[in-house]
């Protein structure tokens, strides 16, 4: 899960990560409020979880809390690349006089930690790295031993950080090491990291990504989910504990298993360039218990779903059987009963598949058809989709 | 032959007495894998009768090593406790961990990684994967043993459905081994490592290679293949259709930026001579045309 950047510095705030007076807003009151708060100058910025928001004008210097008001009120309801910003951050404005990069990271090619760090900062890093490389310095970190205080020095000399704010460097390396560890993180980014003109290391805005495996452990991380962002169906499913993602096609997929559920899509994909671009509305995988009532409330999402046309149902039976899938297929649309209107192919391999396909062909259900193999009932989901 | 396991495996369950431990010991007993014993801390001493074999549980893979020569663990633990479960076994100088539990913590499975590779001891495959079988020889994870039988192909994938379905698709010619690394971000056992031991092993004559969106192992399997790999490779890549920054299932299965992306890999794999197929049925075909089948 990605943060806001007001979270991510609320998260510094808590281990200790220097950072700068600060408050959210949803109005331009609540920001004049905030800006009279804060004192002096502020900066308003636009809080959404996409690159580019300065260049796309959601960042702006206010001079006292009037001003705060309307450049608030002039960012609030803004789009910027598909995100509406429904939050702004007012933040003290910091006199910079330079700007650095920091970041920890997970890094899988090398199944290890990763530091990056850099005396070239706030512009984008990215950039940095690819013309020129020699100013991004990289250090794997290894989860056994993480960041002690002479690796954070050895970073800070790999980066060629001044003299005169080495020793600040290092101790938010140590703090981002315990944000990144303690919260279960798989990135920390601090770009830009400044030195004020006072002479101070504050980390000005931040990125962090949760690792939402580590949930059980980390309770407090559940009152970070962005509510607003969540598609209504895709939280409806989080309810339900379905694994289901909308996409913006016209078959609604039922899968079970990450890797055939993916291939699944693909495969309608490419069944549907012959039905006019005929493409997947749906990720949902159901896993491997598929009972009547998972089954049900796949479907029921999925049917819920205005852009579904047809719904391919593609299990391969491993551990699940498949007269379970299908008894789970005939339930569902019991309880579903006037509700499911749109036709279901479903393809059954595996595991008892000659009593799964017999439990559906009993049933005879008048939206059900099966399909021998993968590749078939996809043609024949998109083909009914494009009708 | 085969790879990682044979006939003379014999494999500790750790979590044996919770329901998914003894649930999957009854079927890799059925499907003839030696299970020695099991592990649970706490209930060292208890015998556990399943199917009429009488398994004894240990508190520690080191006391299961020492009382029944086991060489393959498997784990099954729930994400909470499995860390301490691997680091046991790595303790223990345990020569193959399989680790079957999903959901576990990336800080957690990249700490049992980093401490595995400073011991030097232990090979791990997984996390959140589906463990590996040599057909008729031994079955130490989730696979279904009745797909197919034996054979000559060898397969990796990051999947456990779509290794089912391609064990399916080419049940006629049967398999060495199927290992099913998992999809996680963090994992032991890579591509690489498995293309590896299928190129060494004399019985295996054509390899298939499934992989899925997100990180660069498919890539990196690419270059591998192109430098080492002389056997038959025919390559497939899920997710096409995944749009960027969303999490598909695997905790690993996700486009960011640039990276990661189905057509890089499958261009990546290509250019090293793999022939990769758009569907896992197309992919079948491809391979019985280099097999002659």
């Amino acid at each position: 899960m990605d943060l806001f950047e007001y979270q991510a510095r609320d998260i510094f705030e808590k281990h200790g990560v220097p950072v700068l007076a600060a408050a959210i807003a949803t109005t331009a009151d609540e920001a004049e409020k905030a800006a009279t708060t804060i004192g002096g100058k502020v900066v308003v910025k636009a809080q959404v979880k996409v690159g580019g928001r300065g260049k796309a004008g959601g960042v702006k210097l206010a001079e006292n809390p009037q001003d705060a008001r309307e450049k608030a009120g002039a960012i609030l309801g803004m789009d910027i690349k598909g995100h509406t910003v429904r939050t702004v951050m007012i933040a003290a404005a910091a006199p910079i006089e330079a700007e650095y990069y920091l970041s920890i990271l997970l890094d899988r090619s090398n199944r290890t930690f990763l530091v990056m760090a850099s005396v070239s900062g706030g512009m984008d890093i990215e950039e940095v790295a690819h013309t020129s490389p020699e100013k991004l310095a990289k250090i794997p970190v290894s989860a056994v031993d993480g960041i002690s205080l002479a690796k954070a020095k050895e970073i800070v000399a790999a980066a060629a950080f001044p003299a005169d704010v080495a020793d600040q460097v290092a101790q938010v390396l140590l703090k981002l090491w315990d944000v990144f560890q303690g919260e279960d993180a798989t990135l920390v980014e601090v770009n830009p990291l400044v030195k004020t003109n006072d002479g101070k290391i504050i980390a000005l805005d931040g990125k962090v990504t949760l690792d939402e495996n580590a949930d059980f452990r980390q309770p407090d991380h559940q009152s970070l989910v962005d509510q607003d962002a969540e598609n209504p169906l895709e939280a409806a499913a989080k309810e339900k504990g379905l694994n289901y993602v909308k996409l913006d096609g016209q078959v609604g997929i039922i899968g079970n298993g990450a890797g055939l559920v993916m291939s699944t899509l693909d495969v309608v994909a490419y069944a549907g360039e012959k039905y006019g671009g005929v493409r997947p509305a749906n990720f949902l995988d159901i896993g491997g218990g598929a009972s009547a009532q998972i089954m049900a409330d796949g479907l029921s999402i999925i049917l819920g779903d205005a852009d579904v046309k047809s719904v391919f149902v593609n299990v391969f039976g491993g551990i699940t059987s498949c007269d379970a899938v299908a008894s789970g297929i005939v339930q569902a649309l019991e309880l579903l009963g006037p509700k499911a209107t749109k036709p279901i192919v479903v393809r059954l391999d595996g595991n008892n598949v000659v009593e799964g396909r017999a439990i559906l062909a009993k049933a005879a259900h008048p939206l059900v058809e099966q399909a021998d193999t993968m590749d078939g009932a996809a043609n024949r989901a998109a083909e009914l989709a494009a009708k | 032959m085969s790879i990682f396991i044979n006939g003379a495996s014999k494999v500790i369950v750790q979590g044996m007495t919770g329901s998914e431990g003894t649930k999957h010991t009854r079927r890799m007993l059925a499907s003839g894998t030696k299970i020695v014993g099991g592990v649970t801390p706490g209930k060292g001493g208890q015998v556990v009768d399943i199917d009429g074999h009488q398994l004894p549980v240990f508190n520690t893979v080191a006391e299961a090593m020492a009382a029944t020569g086991a060489n393959v663990s498997i784990v099954f633990v729930p994400p909470k406790f499995a860390k301490a479960a691997v680091i046991d076994a790595i303790d223990a100088t345990m020569p193959l961990v399989v680790v079957i539990t999903e959901g576990i913590p990336v800080h957690d499975s990249a700490s049992f990684y980093a401490y595995s590779q400073t011991k030097g001891t232990t090979q791990i495959i997984g996390p959140n994967c589906p463990g590996l079988i040599s057909p008729g020889k031994s079955n130490v994870g989730i696979i279904p043993a009745d797909i197919t039988g034996s054979g000559p192909i060898g397969l990796v994938s990051k999947s456990g459905t779509l290794t089912y379905q391609m064990m399916y698709e080419l049940r006629d010619i049967g398999f060495s081994t199927a290992v099913g690394i998992g999809g996680d971000p963090v994992i032991g056992t890579t591509h690489i490592d498995c293309l590896r031991a299928f190129q060494d092993d004399p019985e295996t004559t054509a390899i298939v290679m499934i992989g899925e969106i997100g990180g660069d192992a498919e890539e990196r399997a690419a270059a591998f293949i192109a430098e080492y790999v002389t056997k038959p490779v025919v390559g497939y890549v899920a997710g096409f259709t995944a749009p960027e920054g969303k999490t598909m299932g695997h905790a690993g299965a996700i486009v960011s930026g640039s990276s990661g992306t189905a057509q890089g890999k499958k261009d990546a794999l290509e250019a090293a001579g793999v022939k990769v197929g758009q569907t896992p049925s197309e992919t079948a075909r491809l391979l019985r045309a280099i097999m002659g089948r």
